[in-house]
């Protein structure tokens, strides 16, 4: 029947072109350097590192946040301007992330070298509340990955998010915020974020 | 297209059996068509309670934070994922369900198995909803929904393709209207692009950004090839039926269906525009995006002077006022889409809001007003009581209808500045946020008016359901 003939071809031809094209042309890249050790780039992330990327994932991070760089020439290069990262992202960046992260939307600044740019000191208190470290951001408070416990003896424990402002009057005296080993493991992932390896390809 | 002889008046008797013929057929459809739309109409509330929280959550961004299952991030995909595949699916299978049936002039034959795929269907996004409020979202665009959901949903999307292919096989109607192939070729294309798109992004995953090429092939197309054929399908149905006349050009609809099949399907990589794709991938993607003006022209002149002569019909017939707004809709949302893909349009407008606006044209100014229309076509002719309330109809359109374009309005003006502020380096990034503000609580407000629209809506369907309303004279 025609009809269905139709259907066939033209449903067959994007895949032909958007689907197995790609996956000819680029299913076989792979890291630079030694694969599977540390030197190899892009590295293998460690399992913590993992852990974390399955929160941003479960979290909906890239709702709001992008991770690619785009070329000198688009955008009046304001990507690499703003300093959002040293190059353009090429495919080769994203062979170890299963999903993929790119993100179409970008409420909040990219993050493909989120790594280089704060410590994770900064990421936990921005987590727990955006607002003590950003005041006008809107991002939501991801306060559910941090717990509010009583301090022992007293005293802080060396992994408590040192709170300022309003923020630390918030909480009951003689308490303190913790990260779970989620948000240890957000913070992990979010520092691995870092594209600034010299890629022949990514050259302009 | 049904054969008009314009000279070969039907006689009484042939319309007193054309009447009765239509009477059998919408009662073989009844339980299918209820059960499908109802579910339909549950998921849009639902959905439309999601979309409130996230849009207020961007303004209030300390509400609501204690726990993780309502962060915003959660919220986001399950609103996207209850309308999309709750609401905009089930209401377009009921609306396709129908249609087969009256074109091919046969009663429904399996309802009582489409009855339980619509149950299999409903169980599907309740556990997809619930699997990402409860942190199993996948992170893909569009897939979101976590194992087993997509199972459940590839079963009863299977059920449902083969019962409409099988009851297309029985009918009495050689002729195939313009409508038929939409259908067919939606039933066709969606299962095999679900379970291709599960398979490489979730199951055997593809390495990379070919992933996201898969990704925005699906994503896309689930727009371009399920829910578009589905709108226009109806749109294509119901307009010549509520005014009485057929179709203006025949050749038109042709065109317009194979050029939106082929071209449709090549257009999703837009949304990659400017990433680390190859680029001729993104080329190929803007001449598909462009080319789709031939279809959009042709269905636009069509349904145009189809309607030519007849527009003061649209203050009588809710349906028609709601079909023609989703019609008009269509022509504005494409039109603006293909230029959205040009790469210099994209350099601002990617990455925003101004997108945003752009999706919730189509699959809300377009095809959601196009299936609230449906809705009031059909549900009368399955329950055989007429709505019970005029003004509550009104209510309905007007706030919708005020709704989306105040949510269109205001998005895509908004998203445009910040398209231009984004590729200003001088401006500060947080200056972005900050100025965007007022446009988010516009966003929200459009939101309450649409939401409430959808509950007036919800409000005349329980009415119908519960027996409320003139007895309906059927047959028509």
């Amino acid at each position: 029947m025609i009809l269905f003939l139709g259907f066939v071809l033209t449903f067959g031809s994007s895949w032909a072109g958007l689907v197995y094209a790609p996956r000819l042309q680029l299913g076989g890249l792979d890291s630079v350097g030694e694969a599977g050790t540390a030197q190899a780039y892009p590295r293998v992330r460690t399992e913590q590192e993992e852990r974390g990327k399955r929160v941003y994932e479960a979290n909906g991070c890239l709702y709001c946040h992008s991770q690619q760089i785009r070329s000198t020439t688009f955008g009046n290069n304001a990507d690499i301007a703003r300093g959002w990262g040293r190059r353009r992202s090429v495919p080769r960046d994203y062979v170890n992330d299963q999903p993929i992260l790119l993100g179409t939307m970008r409420t909040g600044p990219d993050l493909a070298n989120v790594g280089q740019r704060w410590s994770a000191d900064w990421q936990h208190k921005h987590l727990y509340n955006p607002r003590m470290m950003v005041p006008k951001s809107i991002m939501p408070s991801l306060r559910f990955l941090y717990e509010i416990r009583p301090m022992v003896d007293g005293k802080p424990s060396p992994e408590a998010i040192a709170l300022t402002g309003a923020w630390a009057a918030e909480i009951p005296e003689g308490s303190e915020v913790i990260p779970t080993e989620d948000a240890k493991a957000l913070v992990a992932y979010l520092l691995s974020l870092d594209q600034s390896a010299d890629l022949p390809e990514a050259r302009e | 297209m049904r054969e008009m002889k314009p000279n070969a008046v039907p006689t009484a008797e042939e319309m007193r059996r054309a009447s009765l013929e239509r009477v059998a057929i919408d009662a073989s459809c009844r339980r299918a068509v209820l059960t499908w739309y109802a579910s339909a109409v549950f998921w849009l509330l639902v959905g439309s309670t999601f979309a409130l929280l996230a849009s207020f959550k961007m303004h209030i961004p300390d509400w609501l934070t204690e726990s993780g299952w309502l962060t915003f991030g959660r919220v986001r995909p399950a609103h996207l994922n209850t309308v999309a595949f709750g609401w905009g699916s089930m209401a377009g299978i009921a609306s396709a369900i129908w249609m087969m049936a009256r074109l091919g002039r046969v009663e429904l034959k399996y309802g009582g198995l489409l009855v339980v795929a619509a149950m299999i269907w409903n169980i599907g996004i309740a556990v997809g909803a619930g699997g990402i409020l409860l942190g199993h979202s996948t992170s893909i665009e569009w897939l979101e929904m976590p194992r087993p959901a997509p199972i459940i949903l590839a079963v009863s999307l299977l059920i449902v393709s083969a019962c409409i292919f099988v009851n297309f096989t029985r009918r009495r109607e050689r002729h195939v209207y313009v409508s038929q192939w939409y259908i067919l070729g939606a039933m066709f294309w969606m299962p095999m692009l679900y379970i291709t798109a599960q398979w490489l992004c979730v199951e055997l995953p593809a390495r990379g950004v070919v992933q996201s090429a898969v990704n925005w092939w699906f994503a896309h197309n689930v727009l371009g090839l399920w829910v578009t054929p589905m709108g226009l399908a109806t749109a294509y149905y119901l307009i010549p039926k509520v005014i009485g006349r057929p179709v203006y050009s025949y050749y038109l609809s042709i065109i317009g269906f194979w050029s939106l099949a082929l071209f449709y399907s090549w257009a999703g990589m837009h949304h990659l525009v400017g990433g680390p794709m190859p680029a001729w991938m993104i080329s190929a993607s803007i001449v598909g995006s462009m080319m789709m003006l031939v279809p959009v022209g042709a269905v636009a002149v069509n349904h145009h002077f189809t309607m030519q002569g007849h527009f003061h019909e649209l203050k009588h017939s809710p349906t028609l006022r709601f079909v023609v707004f989703g019609a008009m809709s269509y022509t504005v949302v494409s039109v603006q889409g293909a230029f959205e893909s040009l790469r210099q349009f994209s350099e601002v407008a990617h990455f925003t809001h101004y997108t945003i606006a752009h999706a919730h044209l189509g699959m809300y100014g377009f095809f959601t007003m196009v299936m609230f229309g449906s809705g009031y076509y059909m549900i009368p002719r399955m329950t055989g009581r007429e709505w019970a309330s005029n003004w509550l109809i009104r209510l309905h359109f007007w706030s919708c209808a005020l709704g989306i374009i105040m949510y269109f309005v205001t998005l895509t003006y908004g998203g445009w500045l910040q398209g231009l502020m984004l590729i200003n380096p001088d401006v500060k990034f947080i200056e972005i946020v900050v100025k965007l503000t007022p446009y988010l609580h516009g966003r929200s407000m459009a939101g309450c008016l649409m939401t409430f629209g959808h509950v007036v809506f919800g409000l005349s369907l329980v009415l119908n359901l519960s027996g409320v309303g003139k007895r309906f004279g059927g047959g028509r």
